[in-house]
């Protein structure tokens, strides 16, 4: 596909509802992508009290943390987004779906920044 | 109308699926839509232009296109609204078979309202009687907002599940079952609900909400196929479906 059919192909999506959809999907997909690690980091935990300490002890590095709110926020984007699906889906039709995904947006980011302010404080 | 000074340049999907866009000069005028500068190319520049137009005024469906990458009924569309720099690229209709040149085999459209159930059902015993239908009952008004539909396609151009699933009945076919659903006098729903609740119904939907966005007649083909989904799903838990 030539740039020019891909510059037009962008063009009929770009909307706040699709870049939702867009957002929810990946956000999941990059969730499942970290599942594995997730459950390696709890399988430590089998290993002995050690193991999972040292884990953790690592875990508490700055970059990790920053690394951890940015996993953090794409829960928060992925719970967001899926209530607002649920919520078109089985809630009386609302007019201001622009609305919801800012508000869906939103709600994520706060949730990083609280996360980053705890770890921080 | 006189011209207004000015080229546009305009490019013009020519051959069928694999083809090619080809520019054309077209004199800018005052109050020009999207359908006069393909008209002018077909009438001035390159008689052999394919495209379909018929009323003019917004009220047959038949001259939807992809006018700069979105789904547009071009007889309604100023250039001065979607021209970019000076230019226009207008194409075929996304998802549907191209024909030649701007004009797209319309039969699998159509072929999907048959297939959600969207023909009236009367039922099998003549009427006795008129049935009431009170204007401000939230059935009518669920269909009211969902009649006007003109059957232009471009909700269904703008629909990714189409393009993903070919097999999905899409956004007008389902929003045409919805009015039906909610018209008090159909005998068919059973088989209506049966028919729009499959893999390819209403639950396929991803809500991206490309029809309503793109819908010229400003419908909400996304809030019929949520409420397909609700009724639906009430009626598989009670074992009608």
């Amino acid at each position: 596909m030539k740039a020019g059919h891909i510059a037009l192909a962008w063009r009929g999506r770009s909307h706040a509802n699709y870049l939702a959809f867009l957002v929810h999907r990946l956000s999941g997909l990059a969730l499942a992508l970290f599942l594995p690690l997730h459950f390696w980091a709890l399988g430590r935990a089998i290993e002995g009290e050690a193991a999972l300490d040292g884990f953790l002890r690592w875990a508490d590095r700055p970059l990790v943390k920053f690394a951890e709110a940015g996993l953090v926020v794409l829960l928060a984007i992925h719970l967001a987004g899926g209530l607002r699906v649920l919520a078109i889906e089985f809630l009386p039709w609302r007019n201001w779906q622009k609305t919801a995904v800012a508000a869906s947006a939103g709600f994520a980011l706060a949730v990083g920044v609280l996360f980053l302010l705890n770890a921080a404080g | 109308m006189p011209a207004d000074g000015g080229t546009l340049e305009v490019r013009v999907w020519r051959g069928g699926a694999e083809g090619r866009y080809v520019p054309y000069a077209v004199p800018r005028r005052q109050s020009q839509t999207v359908l006069d500068a393909v008209s002018y190319i077909q009438r001035h520049l390159d008689a052999s232009l394919s495209y379909r137009f018929a009323c003019r005024v917004g009220m047959c469906g038949s001259c939807a296109m992809t006018v700069n990458g979105k789904p547009r009924w071009t007889c309604r569309t100023h250039v001065a609204k979607v021209a970019r720099g000076g230019a226009l690229t207008v194409g075929p209709l996304r998802n549907l078979p191209v024909i030649k040149d701007l004009a797209c085999d319309m039969a699998p459209f159509f072929d999907k309202w048959a297939k959600a159930e969207g023909r009236f059902r009367p039922p099998t015993e003549p009427a006795r009687d008129f049935v009431p239908v009170r204007p401000a009952s939230p059935a009518r008004q669920a269909a009211d907002a969902g009649i006007e539909c003109i059957g232009c396609a471009v909700c269904y151009a703008a629909c990714d599940v189409v393009a993903a699933n070919p097999d999905y009945l899409g956004p007008a076919a389902l929003n045409r079952a919805w009015t039906l659903v909610n018209d008090v006098r159909d005998a068919g729903q059973r088989e209506r609900l049966a028919a729009v609740a499959g893999d390819a119904g209403c639950h396929a939907c991803h809500s991206q909400q490309g029809c309503r966005e793109y819908c010229p007649k400003h419908l909400n083909p996304t809030a019929a196929i949520a409420g397909l989904k609700r009724v639906t799903a009430r009626a598989a838990l009670k074992g009608e479906i």
